[in-house]
């Protein structure tokens, strides 16, 4: 089980808290100027990433806010978490 | 190469079985192949094996990073039904379940495959509309599918619980008499030995780090054994398939999840046929040896580590003593984790790709284990004509951008 430390909360067990996937996909501007390929890759294309990720949860049973989880998904080690906002979306993306 | 039957084990047993030959070669990569299989799980063996059998095509190499088997193939609870709804999916698990049926003789390896029936269990109201509609469905297919009643489930399973007040009753459940288990690692060896009596090399220890491109066609894939030479690669590496993809350039719909199963100690015959679950999430089977073998739903979140967390197993075995209330005494004996690539609509990707001469076969989540033998069948036919076959082209990776995705999600029961 992971202990998971909420921006708000603080360390709680993983039952706690819900998923939710990759972090910082931004919605398109534009939707109307895309194409199908790139609507689908918006919608459904991941990276899966092995290694450092960038991710979403939710702390559904606490102060139910979003926030961020950067995590090795090899080792499941919890390097940092963060609340939401933009500098952390746009800076702090591992590559 | 020895053929396995009853005399070639009496022959081996008079000269104290000292006499057996590997039953396949353990091969070093050649420099060139026709046509390299990345993965050696039980679909990238089941490839090749169809590559060779029904293409021709000899001169190919399976390359796995591990030992072959060690993946997904060899880490399932082992059950193989074809009851989906789609009709694109029923045809193909169908297409799968026929090959089933006659692959002990055809690849002369004990698969074990036991066709000792598959419940899914319906809970409530709209558990039971679900699946009248999908054993319909399954009819007009011609795929064997029925209903049962409470009563009828408690006459042929005597210790799962039917009592009205369970907290979630058993108000009946779909039946496929045809659905059952069959022995994983056998699948892997049997094919392996298949595909390389065939000529195929079979190099394990050898893990793809990279992979070559001349503009948009694919020249080879680097490896830690060295380059090999190819124009055609064939990706079947389940859970890493976004990993392989990205060496790639291509972004794939798919995230990789832990998925866990559990064995307990060896039990006398008390279960035989298999128990699935959808409203408390759970599925149950007796191996040969006497384990329950039991398994249940994914870790949330992304993970390669081949393990999950322990609320996850709490969960499967709430699950399972609900139905059978007098397994809270047996003891569980082993725990692991695989890891699963689960697509948006929960069907498979088996497909050409943007880049010529590179094949994507992934997306098989929890159930491709059933799949095997038609995946890997289909697999061949697309690498071999450069085009899928009619029973996986609605499985091709464009369907998220023109929109014909395959929901099997919840639809296909559990989905294991
Ligand atoms: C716990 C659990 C229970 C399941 N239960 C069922 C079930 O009851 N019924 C069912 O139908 N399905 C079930 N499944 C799903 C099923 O196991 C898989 O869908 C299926 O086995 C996938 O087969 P595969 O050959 O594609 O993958 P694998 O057997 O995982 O083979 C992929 C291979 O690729 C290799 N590989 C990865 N990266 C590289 C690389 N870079 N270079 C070379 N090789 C590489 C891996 O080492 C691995 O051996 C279950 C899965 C799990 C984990
Ligand atoms: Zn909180």
């Amino acid at each position: 089980m992971l202990l998971i430390k909420c921006p708000w909360c603080g360390e709680r067990d993983e039952t706690e808290f819900s998923y939710g996937g990759e972090a910082a996909i931004k919605r398109p501007l534009k939707p109307k100027d895309l194409n199908d390929e790139q609507w689908a890759d918006y919608l459904f294309m991941r990276k899966n990433t092995r290694g450092l990720f960038l991710e979403q949860w939710n702390h559904s049973v606490g102060c139910r806010q979003w926030f961020l989880v950067e995590r090795n998904t090899i080792t499941y080690e919890i390097i940092s978490t963060k609340r939401i906002n933009s500098d952390a979306l746009n800076s702090e993306v591992p590559q | 190469m020895n053929k396995y039957s009853a005399f070639s084990l009496f022959k081996n047993a008079l000269t104290n079985n000292k006499n057996w030959q590997a039953s396949w070669r353990d091969a070093s990569p050649k420099v060139k192949y026709d046509a390299i299989i990345v993965g050696g799980g039980g679909h990238g063996l089941a490839t090749a094996y169809y590559l060779a059998k029904n293409h021709g095509m000899r001169n190919i190499a399976v390359v796995e990073k591990g030992w072959i088997g060690g993946g997904n193939t060899a880490r399932n609870t082992t059950i193989v039904r074809s009851n989906y709804l789609w009709t694109e999916s029923s045809l193909l698990y169908e297409k799968s379940l026929k090959l089933w049926e006659s692959l002990s003789q055809d690849i002369n390896f004990n698969v074990m495959f036991s066709q000792r029936g598959v419940y899914n269990l319906g809970h409530t109201l709209q558990d039971m509309r679900d699946i009248e509609r999908r054993v319909s469905a399954n009819q007009l297919n011609g795929i064997d599918a029925e209903v049962v009643n409470a009563q009828q489930i408690k006459e042929a399973i005597p210790l799962i619980n039917t009592s009205e007040t369970a907290r979630y009753p058993i108000l009946g459940a779909s039946l496929q008499r045809r659905a059952g288990v069959a022995r994983h690692d056998a699948v892997a060896w049997g094919y392996a030995r298949a595909a390389s009596e065939l000529g195929v090399d079979i190099v394990q220890q050898c893990e793809v780090t990279g992979i070559r491109k001349n503009g948009p066609q694919v020249t080879g894939v680097e490896t830690t054994r060295g380059y090999i030479e190819t124009k055609k690669v064939g990706v079947v590496v389940a859970g890493h398939a976004s990993v392989i993809a990205d060496m790639a350039g291509i972004r794939l719909p798919l995230e990789s999840h832990p998925l866990q199963a559990y064995v307990s100690e060896p039990l006398k015959p008390v279960l035989d046929t298999v128990v699935m679950s959808n409203a408390v999430h759970g599925y149950v089977s007796q191996s040969d040896k006497g384990e329950l073998v039991i398994g249940a739903g994914i870790d949330s979140y992304i993970g390669y580590g081949q393990r999950g967390s322990f609320h996850t197993i709490e969960h499967c075995m709430q699950a399972i003593i609900a139905l059978f209330p007098n397994f809270s005494r047996v003891r569980m004996l082993r725990q692991w984790g695989g890891i699963v690539d689960v697509s948006p609509d929960a069907c498979p990707i088996l497909s050409k790709t943007p880049v010529e001469g590179l094949y994507f076969n992934c997306g098989w989540g929890t159930g491709g284990f059933k799949a095997t033998p038609g995946s890997g069948w289909a697999f061949a036919h697309t690498i071999a004509n450069n085009q899928p076959h009619e029973l996986n082209a609605p499985f091709s990776l464009d369907r998220f951008s023109t929109g014909a995705l395959i929901d099997e999600h919840g639809a296909a029961a559990v989905a294991h």
